[in-house]
C-alpha cells in the first residue's frame, strides 16, 4: 500500500476525511499502463483519478505537461479545474492546473501551447485540435498520465473512437503514457477496458463499493396518465408536491421539447414561486451557465432538464431525481438515479413518471430491472472508418507521416485493433484522392506522397480541416435570438427543419418562454416576447434512444400476464381493452393489425424491437409494399410498433415478412431512402467530404450549399462501391438500422404471425398517431399526391 | 414530351421536367446554371474531394434533352462553368460537348461565375434578343419577355425541396440545371419582388407540374 505524502495526509486529516479504498487502489497501481475505475456517481471518482498525479507532481518541480484530463463536457472542464485548484492551493503544491475547451480565449490557448500547465483539463475535440498542430510533439513530449472521465458515455459514440485514436497518437509522442478511465456502473466493464487500453495491453479494473440500493418507485398521481402522447404534464401537482418536500429535485425528460412544455406548465402551477429552472442542450450557453451557477449556489429547488445533465457537475445537495417518460434503458436510469444524494452511503431516491399509459408498462418493467440489478446494453462494434478518415487528415495537418507507422499506431487503439491494412489503406486513399473509381483528382489530391511520406498538397487545407474537426453531427441548427431592439441576446437554437415550418407571427416555446417568430436575419431566427399566447409545439428534440432488448423482453413477459395488479388501474384497464377488441402481443408471435383511419389504410406491426429496428422494419416493409403496388405513403415507429399508412389495404401482411424477401430488401438497401441519407450525411461530415465550416464562406450560405442527398445519389449511381457508402451501410446496420434485432424477431416468432383485420384504430395503436418522426415514402403514392395537391392549388387559385 | 406549355409575350414555350426550357417555334432549347466543374474547383482550392461525376451527370441529361427536342439553337443562360479553370473540361467532357454542339447554334450567356469566354466553340454573349424574348443570366426588374436563371429557384412541397421554374406574364426564371447546385426557396424576398401577381412555379422532377408560386410561406 502506497502511503500518502505528508501534505496530503494533513489535508485529509484536517477535514476528517478518509481515503476511499478505490482511491487507495488507484494510488497503489499508479504505474499500471491502463486502469479502469468503475464507481457509482458521487463515489469520489475525480479525486481518485487525480490523486496519483498530484502525488507525483508534489514530489518536485517538474516542467511541462504531466497529466491530461479528458471530460466529455465543456462545462465540466471548468468546474473540475475549480474543484481541483482548491485542494492544490490549500496543500501548497507546486502544480499549475488549466482548462482548455472551445470556449477558451485565443490568447490563452496560444499561451497554453507555448507553455503547457502541469495538468490540462480538456475535451476530446480540443485534444484532437491540439494534436493537429505542428508543435504537438513538443507539447506532449513529457506527458505521463491521461485520465478519461465518463469513459462509459464516450464509449457509446464516435467521440470515444476519435479519442482513442488520439490516445494512440499521444502514446507515440509520449511513450510509456499511463491511462486511467473513470466509468459509471456498466453492464460489461471488460468491454470498456478493452476500449480504453492500448491494444494488446492488459487493463486492470477496480470496482468501488456500489453503495446501498436506490429507493425508487413510480409516482402515484390523482389523475391517470393520458392515452397517448408525452410529457407527463398530468402529474404536475404531484411533482410540485415532491419538489416542495425535497431540497433539490432534478426532473429529467427524454426530449428537449417535452422539457420545455413541462417546465412551462410547472411554472404556471407554481403558486409559491419556488425557484425552478430549465436546462437543456438547445439553450444558449449563457442561459445554461446561469442555471448551473444558481444550482451551485444552492439558489434552486428544482431543475427541469434532459440528457444535458446526464453527465456533469457534482451537485451534492440533490436529494430527489424524477424521471419523466419511460427511461428506455435501465443502465441510463441507474446512472440518472445516481445523481441524487452524493453522500456515499445513503440510498439515492428516485421517482418515475410515465408519460402515458404505455409508458406505465415500460416504467414498471424498468423498476423491476433496477431492483434485480439487471443492466442492459448492446455490444459496441468496431471503430467506424469515417472517424479514422478524419483522424488521418488531422495527423496530416500536424506534419508528414509514414503510412506503415500510422497503421501500427491506429491498430493500437482498442476500437481499431481488428482493422486490416487494406481497410486502413482505403481510408488513406479516400483522404488522398477521394477514393473514387474514376481517378479525377490526380492534380488536386488532398494528400500527396512526397519522399515516402504523406503530406497535405496544399497547406491551406489544414485550416478547413481544423474548422471541421469533431464527430458531433447534430441536425442543422438555427440560432434563436431576440429581435435587435431587445439587444439581440441569444436564446438558444432550434432544428432547421422546425425553423422552416415557421411563418412570421407564429409562436413557439424556448427556455420556458413563449416567443413570436419575427423573421430570419443572418441565418438566425429573430423573435419577440409573446407572453400568454398559445405556442406551437417545438419539435426540436434531444437524442432518441431505443428501448433496450432486455427491457422489451421484460415488457412482453408482463403483457402475457392474466392480470396486472402492479400496474395502476387505468393502465391495466387499457391493456384489458386491447385484449378484448384485438389481442395483446406475446413474445413468440408477431401481432399485425390492419384498420382504416383518417381516410387511409393502416397496418400496425408490434415487433418490440426498439425504435431503430422498428424504423428499419418500416423501411423494408414499405419498400416491399411499393414493389407490390400497395401504395404506401409513410410510416412511423416507436419502440414497440411500426405503423404504416397508404392508399390501399394490405390483404396479406404475413407475406411481407418472408425472411428471404426481407433480406433481399436489405441487400438492395442502398436505395434512396431518408434514413440512409441521414446516416450518409453524418458519415460524409465526419469523413470530411462535406465541410460545415469553410474559411471565408459566403454568409448567405443557401445558394452555395447543396444537399448531401445529391452527393449520395451521385455516388450510388456512379460509384456504388465507394468507401463512404460502405461506412454508411455499416453504421446504419448497427445504429439506425439494427437489422440484427429484426433477425432476432424473425427467429423468435418462427413464422407465427397473427393478422387481425379491425374496423378502427385499436387502443395499443392509438399512440402511434401522435408520434413525431413520420417518414414519408417517396414512391408512386406520393407522386400521385403531389399531382393532386398541385392541381388543387391551381384550381383554388382559379388557374386550372 | 413531359412539358408544361405557357405563353410569354407571344412566344409559346414549354418548361420541361428536366429543368430545360423548350421554344419549339424557334427550335430553341435553353438551360441555366450548369456549374460544370464545381467538384474540380473544390478540389483545386484544397477543399473536399467531391464525387467527380457531376459533369458527366449534367451532360447526360442535357444530351437526352437535345436528342428529344433536336433544337437548332441551344442557349446556356450563364454560370455554365464554375470558374476559368473549370472551363478547361477533361477531354471526354469536351468531346461530348463538341458532339452536342455540332450542327447547331450554341450560345454561352455570361453569368456571375463565368470568367469570360472559355476555350470552347459557340458564341459568347452578355445577352441575346430573339424574337419577342431576351435571354440573360440575371433578371432585370421591369424587363418583359425575359428568360433568365441565376437564382436556382425551388419550392418546398410534400416535405421536399423541388427545383422549379418561376413564370409570370413578363418573365421566366429557370431552375439550375447542374447537378451540384443548391437553391433559393421561391418565398425569398428577392424572388417575390421580381415575380408579379399570379406567378406560377413549375415543378421539375417526374413531370413538369404547375402550382401557384408560394410567397412568404416557403421561407426561410
Amino acid at each position: 500500500m502506497r502511503a500518502l505524502p505528508t501534505p496530503f495526509r494533513d489535508w485529509f486529516a484536517a477535514r476528517d476525511w478518509q481515503v476511499h479504498p478505490h482511491q487507495q487502489a488507484l494510488l497503489d497501481r499508479a504505474d499500471a499502463p491502463a486502469i479502469l475505475l468503475v464507481a457509482p456517481t458521487g463515489g469520489g471518482k475525480t479525486l481518485a483519478g487525480f490523486l496519483p498525479s498530484l502525488v507525483e507532481l508534489a514530489a518536485g518541480d517538474r516542467p511541462g505537461l504531466h497529466t491530461l484530463y479528458i471530460s466529455p463536457l465543456k462545462a465540466l472542464a471548468a468546474d473540475i479545474r475549480r474543484n481541483l485548484t482548491r485542494p492544490v492551493e490549500e496543500m501548497g503544491l507546486p502544480v499549475r492546473i488549466e482548462d482548455r475547451t472551445g470556449d477558451t480565449t485565443y490568447t490563452r490557448r496560444r499561451r497554453q501551447r507555448a507553455d503547457p500547465p502541469h495538468i490540462l483539463i480538456t475535451t476530446p475535440e480540443s485534444l484532437a485540435l491540439l494534436l493537429s498542430y505542428e508543435d504537438a510533439p513538443r507539447i506532449f513530449a513529457g506527458l505521463s498520465r491521461v485520465i478519461v472521465d465518463e469513459v462509459h458515455a464516450l464509449a457509446e459514440s464516435k467521440r470515444g473512437d476519435q479519442l482513442m485514436l488520439c490516445l494512440a497518437r499521444l502514446e507515440t509522442l509520449a511513450p510509456g503514457l499511463r491511462r486511467v478511465g473513470l466509468s459509471a456502473t456498466v453492464e460489461d466493464p471488460a468491454a470498456i477496458a478493452r476500449f480504453l487500453a492500448r491494444h494488446p495491453d492488459p487493463c486492470a479494473i477496480v470496482h468501488a463499493d456500489p453503495g446501498p440500493d436506490p429507493d425508487i418507485a413510480m409516482l402515484t398521481t390523482a389523475s391517470a396518465p393520458p392515452w397517448a402522447g408525452g410529457g407527463g404534464r398530468y402529474a404536475i401537482p404531484e411533482v410540485l408536491a415532491e419538489v416542495r418536500r425535497h431540497r433539490i429535485t432534478l426532473i429529467f425528460h427524454n426530449t428537449r421539447a417535452q422539457a420545455e412544455l413541462f417546465f412551462r406548465d410547472l411554472w404556471l402551477a407554481n403558486d409559491e414561486a419556488l425557484p425552478i429552472a430549465i436546462h437543456h442542450g438547445s439553450l444558449a450557453r449563457e442561459a445554461r451557465e446561469r442555471v448551473e451557477a444558481a444550482m451551485v449556489r444552492g439558489d434552486l429547488r428544482a431543475v427541469v432538464c434532459t440528457g444535458s445533465l446526464d453527465l456533469g457537475i457534482d451537485w451534492g445537495d440533490v436529494d430527489l431525481v424524477i424521471q419523466v417518460g419511460a427511461p428506455k434503458n435501465v443502465k441510463r436510469l441507474v446512472q440518472r438515479i445516481g445523481r441524487a444524494n452524493h453522500r456515499y452511503n445513503a440510498p439515492s431516491k428516485a421517482l418515475l413518471v410515465p408519460a402515458n399509459r404505455w409508458e406505465v408498462v415500460e416504467c414498471q418493467a424498468a423498476l423491476d430491472a433496477v431492483r434485480a440489478h439487471d443492466l442492459d446494453g448492446d455490444p459496441r462494434g468496431p471503430g467506424p472508418r469515417d472517424v479514422l478518415c478524419q483522424h488521418i487528415l488531422i495527423v496530416a495537418c500536424s506534419g508528414p507521416f509514414d503510412s506503415g507507422a500510422l497503421y501500427a499506431e491506429v491498430t493500437s487503439a482498442g476500437p481499431y485493433a481488428a482493422l486490416s491494412r487494406a481497410e486502413f489503406d482505403a481510408c488513406l486513399d479516400f483522404c488522398a484522392t477521394g477514393g473514387y473509381a474514376l481517378k479525377a483528382y490526380d492534380r488536386w489530391q488532398r494528400l500527396m506522397l512526397r519522399g515516402g511520406l504523406w503530406t497535405l498538397r496544399d497547406p491551406r487545407a489544414a485550416r478547413d480541416i481544423r474548422m471541421n474537426l469533431g464527430t458531433i453531427t447534430d441536425a442543422e441548427m438555427v440560432k434563436v435570438r431576440w429581435q435587435n431592439r431587445l439587444g439581440g441576446a441569444p436564446l438558444g437554437e432550434v432544428e432547421e427543419s422546425f425553423a422552416s415550418t415557421l411563418t412570421p407571427g407564429e409562436t413557439f416555446l424556448i427556455g420556458g418562454q413563449v416567443v413570436r417568430y419575427v423573421g430570419l436575419r443572418e441565418m438566425a431566427l429573430e423573435v419577440a416576447p409573446a407572453p400568454g399566447r398559445d405556442p406551437k409545439i417545438a419539435v426540436y428534440s434531444g437524442t432518441k434512444f431505443s428501448t433496450s432488448t432486455q427491457l422489451s423482453e421484460r415488457i412482453l413477459r408482463m403483457l402475457g400476464q392474466d392480470a396486472w395488479p402492479d400496474l395502476p388501474r387505468a393502465t391495466a384497464e387499457w391493456l384489458a381493452l386491447q385484449r378484448a377488441v384485438s389481442r395483446l402481443p406475446v413474445a413468440d408471435r408477431l401481432l399485425i393489425e390492419t384498420f382504416p383511419a383518417e381516410r387511409r389504410a393502416h397496418l400496425c406491426a408490434y415487433g418490440f424491437m426498439g425504435r431503430a429496428a422498428q424504423q428499419t422494419l418500416g423501411l423494408l416493409l414499405t419498400k416491399r409494399m411499393e414493389e407490390d403496388g400497395l401504395h404506401p405513403l409513410g410510416f412511423v415507429s416507436t419502440d414497440y410498433a411500426t405503423l404504416i399508412w397508404g392508399l390501399d389495404e394490405v390483404p396479406d401482411p404475413a407475406a411481407l415478412f418472408d425472411r428471404g424477401r426481407l433480406r433481399e430488401g436489405l441487400d438492395g438497401w442502398l436505395a434512396g431512402n431518408a434514413v440512409m441519407k441521414r446516416t450518409f450525411r453524418n458519415v460524409a461530415i465526419v469523413a470530411g467530404l462535406i465541410q460545415r465550416n469553410q474559411a471565408g464562406a459566403r454568409k448567405s450560405g443557401r445558394q452555395a450549399t447543396f444537399s448531401s442527398d445529391i452527393l449520395y445519389d451521385t455516388l450510388r449511381r456512379f460509384d456504388p462501391g465507394h468507401l463512404l457508402l460502405q461506412v454508411t451501410r455499416d453504421e446504419a446496420m448497427r445504429g439506425l438500422v439494427s437489422f440484427s434485432r429484426i433477425e432476432g424477431l424473425l427467429a423468435r416468432i418462427g413464422g407465427r404471425i397473427d393478422h387481425l383485420r379491425l374496423p378502427r384504430v385499436t387502443p395499443l395503436a392509438a399512440p402511434l398517431f401522435l408520434e413525431h418522426g413520420r417518414v414519408p415514402v417517396d414512391g408512386a403514392a406520393r407522386e400521385r399526391l403531389v399531382e393532386e395537391t398541385a392541381a388543387r392549388l391551381m384550381a383554388e387559385a382559379g388557374l386550372g | 414530351m413531359n412539358g408544361f406549355d405557357f405563353d410569354l409575350t407571344g412566344a409559346r414555350l414549354s418548361a420541361l421536367r428536366s429543368g430545360a426550357l423548350h421554344w419549339a417555334g424557334e427550335g430553341c432549347l435553353a438551360v441555366s446554371d450548369l456549374h460544370l466543374g464545381r467538384s474540380e474547383r473544390y478540389a483545386r482550392r484544397a477543399g473536399a474531394l467531391l464525387p467527380p461525376y457531376e459533369v458527366e451527370e449534367t451532360l447526360a441529361r442535357l444530351d437526352a434533352d437535345i436528342a428529344a427536342c433536336r433544337p437548332r439553337t441551344v442557349i446556356c443562360l450563364g454560370d455554365s462553368f464554375d470558374d476559368a479553370e473549370a472551363g478547361a473540361l477533361d477531354d471526354r467532357a469536351a468531346l461530348w460537348l463538341a458532339r452536342m454542339m455540332a450542327g447547331r447554334r450554341w450560345i454561352w450567356i455570361a453569368g456571375n461565375h463565368d470568367p469570360g469566354p472559355v476555350a470552347l466553340a459557340g458564341e459568347h454573349l452578355a445577352e441575346l434578343a430573339l424574337g419577342p424574348l431576351v435571354f440573360r443570366h440575371e433578371a432585370v426588374p421591369g424587363a418583359t419577355g425575359e428568360v433568365s436563371g441565376h437564382f436556382h429557384p425551388k419550392v418546398r412541397l410534400a416535405g421536399r425541396g423541388i427545383p422549379c421554374f418561376l413564370v409570370d406574364r413578363a418573365r421566366a426564371i429557370l431552375p439550375a440545371y447542374g447537378t451540384y447546385t443548391g437553391g433559393l426557396f421561391a418565398g425569398d424576398a428577392a424572388l417575390c419582388g421580381l415575380m408579379g401577381a399570379g406567378a406560377l412555379a413549375i415543378l421539375t422532377g417526374r413531370a413538369a407540374r404547375p402550382m401557384p408560386m408560394p410567397r412568404g410561406r416557403n421561407g426561410p
